[in-house]
């Protein structure tokens, strides 16, 4: 077997130390610190990216809570606003009405008024014919000739009773 | 070197050292070999993948970069998980023995091509400086405490005093089980795939059909032997430096 002819062995030993220290060289002096900064970088550029990411999304977030407080706010606003209006509203609806009612309600007392007027005044004309005619009455049928005091007195019993 | 019965092409042809270019020191002969040229490979590839990976080094990596940063990644994961945060420091030198074999086993997989990985001086050497190396670390990390390491953890006192040889004929077995796992994989696959291909020859076309789909799939199970022993060295060499590092 050739592996135990020591006639090679010096020359495979001198050869792998050569070699292998060369490579060792390479690997720890050019190999091993370029893919380690690439990856390093590449960890960095991605952690970058993570954490503007993070950052981005409390962004986000701020401004989405931002938006709800300002959308909340603007309600209450607008729901004070329409309590105020309603209010305001409704009072001068109060104030409409009750000023009609009160006009109305003069123009009934005055319409009852007239009425009142107009049934009294009625009424007098009433009596003063009712007397007048009695009168007459008498004085075609008896040929009496009452005193106007009497007549009236009689009239307004019967009127007094009549009623 | 060896002499064969089939001229040079039996089984074990494929691991002779040939020498390429003839050199001599001091009496020692450090010729440049097919297995020198294999190791320059080797190192040549693994400076132009990672040369090529990192030429541009974007955020979005192209599939040598991918390439390079997996390779990466997957070492640097594993030494991480075995021997935490202050076995980075190792990275280094994992990451390289983990290239170096890896590399080794996958180029030795071409046609004509040599394994150094399948030669037992080479992957002793790699299991000895790793023998050597942990213990000093131990030693350096620890002092006299490190022997602490070969009484079992929460074991009784009689019981620990039997386990403790057995511990520590462990630990200095570890450099032999390290280095002969390696090589004995990559010396039989090897030998597995060239006698199965010349079977193909001798047996002919029709029943030639039998092994050539045998090493068909043996080429197969080799490629993922040649990862699976890279991987294995490496995660050796790192669960030794936990205990050097961590004692248990």
């Amino acid at each position: 077997m050739p592996q135990f002819d020591p006639s090679s062995f010096a020359s495979q030993l001198f050869w792998l130390l050569v070699m292998f220290v060369a490579l060792y060289w390479i690997v720890s002096r050019i190999a091993v610190p370029r893919i380690g900064e690439v990856l390093e970088q590449r960890a960095r550029v991605i952690q970058d990216d993570l954490d503007r990411a993070t950052q981005l999304k409390a962004e986000t977030d701020a401004a989405v809570a931002a938006y709800d407080k300002a959308m909340a706010d603007a309600r209450a606003q607008a729901y004070e606003h329409m309590k105020v209006i309603q209010a305001d509203m409704k009072a001068v609806a109060d104030k409409r009405t009750a000023d009609v009612a009160a006009t109305v309600a003069q123009q009934i007392a005055d319409a009852e008024a007239r009425i009142a007027q107009a049934k009294q005044s009625a009424l007098d004309s009433l009596k003063t014919i009712s007397a007048d005619t009695a009168r007459d009455v008498v004085g075609k049928l008896a040929g009496l000739s009452p005193d106007a005091g009497s007549v009236d007195a009689a009239v307004a019993a019967a009127l007094k009773d009549a009623r | 070197m060896a002499e064969h019965a089939e001229g040079g092409h039996g089984p074990m042809h494929q691991f002779e050292i040939q020498q390429l270019i003839p050199i001599k020191v001091g009496g020692y002969d450090i010729s440049y070999t097919n297995s020198a040229l294999f190791m320059t490979f080797a190192v040549v590839l693994t400076a132009l993948l990672f040369w090529g990976a990192t030429r541009h080094r974007t955020m979005v990596p192209g599939r040598l970069q991918a390439t390079a940063e997996m390779l990466y990644e997957f070492v640097a994961g594993m030494v991480k998980e075995n021997t935490g945060q202050e076995g980075m420091k190792y990275f280094p030198f994992v990451f390289t023995l983990f290239l170096f074999i890896l590399f080794g086993n996958f180029l030795g997989l071409m046609p004509y091509a040599f394994t150094y990985t399948s030669h037992i001086i080479v992957t002793a050497a790699m299991a000895l400086f790793i023998f050597v190396a942990v213990t000093i670390i131990g030693f350096a990390r620890h002092g006299l405490h490190f022997f602490s390491l070969f009484v079992p953890p929460g074991a009784p006192l009689g019981i620990a005093i039997i386990l403790a040889p057995l511990e520590f004929f462990s630990y200095l077995i570890r450099p032999v089980s390290l280095s002969l796992r390696l090589f004995a994989n990559m010396l039989a696959g090897h030998v597995l795939l060239k006698v199965l291909a010349g079977f193909i020859i001798s047996l002919g076309v029709v029943f030639g059909a039998v092994p050539f789909i045998a090493v068909f799939g043996v080429t197969f199970l080799e490629i993922m032997v040649a990862a699976i022993q890279a991987y294995v060295f490496a995660l050796l060499t790192c669960i030794y430096l936990n205990d050097a590092i961590h004692l248990h």
